[in-house]
């Protein structure tokens, strides 16, 4: 460890990236920082994109349509309908539609040449929308079973009498109703966070040892740092859809366990 | 030792930069984008995707009614064709039953109406035998006794032409000769 390090730091001036690369100064010495315009900019470019793709609302759809219809239909069909009901799953799917396309698009921007930075690796934006899903779910279940019906529903598993529920109840009342939002949050956040981490450790790393570095050894070490960039960017597209399936996915589970009837 | 400073250093560096620490500012604009993305969408976009889906499924469903209706009205029509067919059937082989019996019927009147005709020819023609044979038995009558009279007188040789005895004997001897006939 020290010795690495002591190397690294003997040569010229080697990058190190660290927090400190997603403490982005303000735009134009304002206080209005780059993922604000990012996040900013996906509203306009959902609602913009989709409205787009929506409004022939044909019977036999275009391709454009079509290929909004699938967007559409997957967050509608394939997530809100399978894990909340049919019931009652028509009134969450704009929530769900929302949160599955203000993710993937802020997910995606960390691949997008010059804007090159996932908004979801500021905790803040995650943290907004895993608060908006906690009010929504909770708000669901009291509003159908009432307060204390729902505290019921969510800390009391289903068929468990006697004085293990001592044990039970607090650990269900933790996993269920406190930690749901943290770890909504944290799953996208860390995810984002250390993707462009590695990100910027590959292709910064890459690009100090092809021209500046004067080791033997930096020539294939840069060669390869600079293959896994490409490589860990065919990841990052892989995880950034995946993140917000999740978080739409979960989502939709909270809010279709607040509704159930049973555990 | 160090070790004990780098680790210093950096938890000094990173006690001003902690990524877990969110910013107010970005919670805020996180939501108040969210909701404007929110309610765009489901003012404009979603009502557009459901209508779209509902008149498919409408337009789906009323074309498999249509050919469920087509295919009704086809079932209908070969009924009905199948049953004109049978009644067309039915019909011919009533007429031809019909005309059988009548034909049956005509050849039964007319061997009547023939047996009548030859009845009554038949009995026209005994008849006018019957006639014929009784003139001539008459003439003949008289004939044969003028002739037989004739003949007697000639051979007794005297007239015996008006006489009462004359024709009493020729008269018995006709009568005997009807009985030897007969």
């Amino acid at each position: 460890m020290t010795l690495a390090l002591t190397t690294l730091t003997s040569s010229a001036k080697p990058p190190s990236p660290g927090p400190a690369d997603f403490d982005l100064p303000g735009i134009f010495g304002t206080d209005v920082t780059k993922p604000m315009v990012l996040v900013v900019l996906s509203g306009v470019l959902i609602v913009g994109l989709f409205y787009m793709l929506a409004r022939p609302a044909a019977v036999v759809p275009g391709r454009a349509q079509f290929a909004g219809e699938l967007v559409y239909g997957f967050v509608r069909n394939g997530i809100a309908r399978e894990n909340i009901g049919s019931k009652e799953f028509q009134r969450f799917v704009p929530y769900l539609f929302t949160i599955f396309l203000f993710v993937l698009v802020n997910n995606f921007y960390g691949l997008i040449p010059f804007l090159q930075f996932p908004s979801m690796s500021h905790i803040g934006y995650p943290l907004g929308i895993a608060a908006l899903t906690w009010v929504v779910y909770n708000g669901a279940g009291i509003a159908k079973k009432g307060f204390f019906g729902y505290l019921k529903h969510e800390t009391v598993p289903g068929g468990m009498k006697g004085p293990i529920l001592l044990l039970l109840v607090p650990l269900e009342f933790l996993s269920n109703i406190i930690l749901r939002p943290i770890t909504l949050t944290l799953r996208l956040f860390a995810t984002m966070f250390a993707g462009h981490m590695l990100l910027i450790l590959f292709s910064l790393g890459g690009e100090y040892l092809l021209l500046h570095s004067h080791n033997k050894l930096a020539l294939p070490a840069g060669i390869i740092s600079a293959l896994l960039a490409i490589a860990i960017s065919f990841l990052e597209i892989l995880i950034m859809f995946l993140q917000a399936y999740v978080f739409t996915l979960l989502s939709s589970m909270y809010i279709g366990e607040a509704l159930a009837d049973e555990h | 030792m160090i070790t004990t400073r780098l680790v210093l250093a950096a938890a000094e560096e990173t006690e001003d930069i902690n990524p877990l620490i969110p910013h107010t500012a970005e919670i805020i604009i996180s939501l108040i984008v969210f909701a404007l993305i929110f309610f765009l969408l489901k003012k404009t976009v979603i009502p557009m995707f459901e209508k779209a889906y509902a008149e498919r499924t409408a337009a789906i469903e009323g074309g498999i009614e249509e050919a469920q209706a087509a295919q009704k009205e086809a079932q209908a029509a070969l009924e009905q064709y199948t049953a004109q067919l049978a009644g067309a059937r039915h019909e011919a082989a009533a007429i031809r039953e019909e005309a059988k019996e009548q034909g049956a019927q005509i050849i039964v009147e007319l061997r009547a109406q023939a047996q009548v005709e030859s009845d009554r020819i038949i009995a026209t023609a005994h008849a006018q035998v019957e006639a014929e044979r009784a003139q001539v038995v008459a003439q003949l009558k008289s004939e044969v006794g003028s002739m037989a009279t004739a003949l007697a007188g000639r051979i007794v040789g005297e007239v015996l032409d008006d006489s009462a005895a004359q024709k009493r004997t020729v008269e018995r001897f006709i009568a005997e000769l009807e009985e030897s006939a007969n």
